[in-house]
């Protein structure tokens, strides 16, 4: 019979097979829902897995839908190595974009080009302040962080809401909810004309390398590995539990919310009611998917940027509702979580009567 | 007094949802397990129970279906963390994806739909009193189907010789395991029960409480089950009351909202939110008391060596 090993380590081969495992699987569970959709699967996991890869505007495309998985996903398993569990990085993302929108909807004849970065630095406060309620509540009152920060997602959807339909709506709008349209100076310029990936995606490219660099090469990158890892021998080593939560959620924060401001001051233009189709919570997701690993992150963002596209595609040109990208993000995280066995434990086959070692 | 009395009606079918799902909880965190799946699983059985009531007609079967439906979702969350031993926080969390991408799938074809209602109960003489008549005898058979399932867990937990198992299962696996006791399967069937009371607790909000069927109608009422487990300390008569309590703050907000004191709508209808991070933070900042009452082994997977 067949019975689980556990490895003394951690087997590398299995923790980067079982995504690439965890991805064909949910693609065969796609061609079956689509079979019982009535589709024909070939041609529809061509339309979600491979179309959007054949243009160069799917290209564009996919590149803007990956930035913003990928600064939060890079934020979130820095916090998840640490074992802090942000999992509001979605309202993380909405008030780094309302508080770091705020000079484009105050200053909206401005010409000034410093406008940008002003707004860029308080969408990252923004992120920032949200993410701190958490992690104070954590350090100073014990709260789970999992709970609060969750909870504060929808109350920062509230508050988008209100602002838009309220205070900052636009009084040229025709009752419309949202904003004035950005000024251009308080807009992310493009990158290729015709194109809509803009200087965002390229920042959002380059913070994995950062974090790369930060978690192999610094001391706080030491310590989240170790703090996740051993958090006894952690303690002992005089690493402090507090600053931990306070700096991986400030961090998952910040990031979020320069996603979120970049997300408003870019291909949105302005703030709308609902202005992230659900990045925070995929975001867990493409951390996980990515082995909370800066370099699996970045990969892990893309392949679901590509899902993601491919859906906007299935639905017009095939007909298939948007909510199937939502059920295919639930699989491949199943999928994925079962395979992690394989890197904790290996199958061997022992016969009747013999126990393993 | 008729607005109090209606108020306090209402109440009551708030607090409903919150009293099954919380329930589910409690029950499969008193085994040792933390399933941060119930707004997922609440989603599955709200579109489920509601999708059997508009083809077949007939409320009870929407309900029944609701509850499976959430059971088979928990199964799932099961199999990989208590047989595959992953991890129950990620666990958790995609099933809350898996359960909102396939309920918003699943509930395409009924958005808009309206379906039989469930009456309220109607025992004659009982009901017709004045006042206490309405509020004792006059809800719908599911307050009081909440109520009793919350009794009877508690009664399980405390007074039966399978309920200590399931307590000392989740204080002490290994010592569990080492008298003889089946850790795994009482962890299986736990979580069975969670899923399924999630599913009811979902069930009821799309076929009694709203009634219909819109994309993400839960808005957090798992979130806040789970919340509501830790403001219990774990001790079932402390849900009724919690769940009560939020069902008020619901209610308040609603009226408030309705009368128009000139606060904002969004900021009104942020209350239960912030209620729920203010009551986490008033209970989490007794330490001891949450290390008393919190199953030792919440959370931490089991496996059995040989």
């Amino acid at each position: 019979m067949l019975v689980l090993e556990a490895r003394a380590t951690q087997s590398a081969t299995a923790a980067w097979l079982s995504p690439l495992l965890a991805m064909v699987l949910t693609a065969l569970t796609g061609a079956v829902i689509f079979l019982a959709m009535g589709k024909t699967p070939g041609i529809a996991l061509y339309i979600y897995f491979v179309e959007p890869l054949t243009s160069w505007s799917g290209l564009s495309e996919v590149a803007v839908k990956a930035g913003p998985l990928i600064l939060i996903g890079i934020g979130l398993s820095l916090g998840f190595r640490a074992g802090v569990w942000n999992i509001g990085a979605e309202g993380q993302f909405i008030a780094g974009a309302l508080l770091g929108s705020a000079p484009a909807v105050y200053f909206y004849d401005s010409v000034n080009p410093l406008i940008l970065p002003a707004m860029l630095a308080m969408g990252v406060l923004g992120g920032m302040g949200w993410a701190a309620i958490p992690a104070f509540l954590k350090t100073r009152f014990n709260a789970n962080e999992i709970l609060v920060s969750l909870m504060l997602v929808y109350v920062a959807e509230l508050l988008l809401v209100h602002l838009v339909q309220g205070p900052w709506r636009n009084p040229q709008g025709w009752g419309f909810p949202g904003t004035r349209m950005f000024p251009d100076v308080a807009l992310l310029p493009m990158l290729f004309p015709g194109y809509r990936v803009h200087l965002g995606t390229l920042i959002a490219m380059a913070v994995p390398l950062l974090a790369w660099f930060v978690l192999t090469k610094s001391r706080f990158g030491f310590q989240v590995q170790v703090f996740g890892s051993a958090p006894l021998a952690a303690r002992h080593a005089g690493i402090n539990n507090h600053r931990m939560v306070w700096t991986t959620l400030l961090i998952s924060g910040g990031l979020a919310g320069l996603a979120g401001v970049m997300e408003a001051a870019s291909t949105i233009g302005q703030l709308m009611p609902k202005i992230s189709p659900g990045y925070g919570f995929t975001a867990i997701i493409v951390a996980f998917l990515g082995r909370l690993h800066p370099v699996g992150v970045a990969l892990a963002g893309t392949a679901i940027a590509v899902t993601y596209i491919g859906g906007e595609g299935a639905q017009i040109s095939a007909g298939l509702p948007k909510a199937v990208t939502g059920l295919f993000q639930g699989i491949i995280l199943f999928y994925l979580l079962a395979f992690d066995l394989l890197t904790r434990y290996r199958l061997v086959r022992i016969r009747r009567g013999e126990r393993a070692a | 007094m008729e607005l109090l009395i209606a108020s306090i009606m209402t109440m009551m079918t708030a607090a409903t949802p919150l009293v099954f799902a919380a329930t589910g909880e409690l029950v499969s965190e008193k085994s040792g397990v933390l399933n941060l799946g119930v707004e997922g699983m609440m989603l599955i059985g709200a579109v489920f129970g509601f999708a059997a009531v508009t083809l077949t007609g007939t409320p009870l079967a929407g309900l029944l279906v609701g509850s499976l439906s959430g059971l088979l979702a928990a199964l799932i969350f099961a199999v990989l963390t208590l047989t595959l031993l992953s991890n129950q926080v990620a666990t958790g969390l995609a099933l809350t994806i898996f359960g909102t991408g396939l309920s918003a799938l699943v509930g395409l074809d009924y958005v808009g739909e309206t379906i039989v209602q469930i009456r309220a109960v109607h025992l004659p003489v009982l009901s017709d009193l004045p006042i206490v008549g309405r509020l004792l005898f006059g809800h719908d058979p599911l307050v009081y189907l909440a109520i009793v399932i919350l009794g009877l867990s508690g009664w399980f937990l405390k007074h039966t010789r399978w309920g200590m198992i399931l307590r000392a299962v989740g204080d002490s696996d290994g010592s569990a395991h080492a008298i003889g006791y089946p850790v795994i399967a009482i962890r299986y069937a736990a979580v069975a029960f969670g899923g399924a009371m999630a599913g009811l607790g979902g069930a009821y909000l799309s076929l009694v409480y709203t009634p219909l069927w819109a994309e993400n109608m839960t808005a957090g009422r798992g979130w806040i089950a789970l919340a509501l487990v830790v403001f219990a300390s774990w001790r079932p008569s402390r849900v009724l009351l919690g769940a009560i309590l939020f069902g008020g703050i619901t209610i308040l907000q609603l009226n408030a909202q309705a009368a128009g004191f000139g606060i904002p709508g969004a900021f009104m209808s942020m209350l239960p939110y912030i209620a729920t991070i203010v009551v986490l933070v008033l209970i989490s900042r007794d330490p001891i008391r949450i290390r008393l009452n919190a199953p030792a082994c919440l959370g931490r997977p089991f496996r059995a060596e040989r």
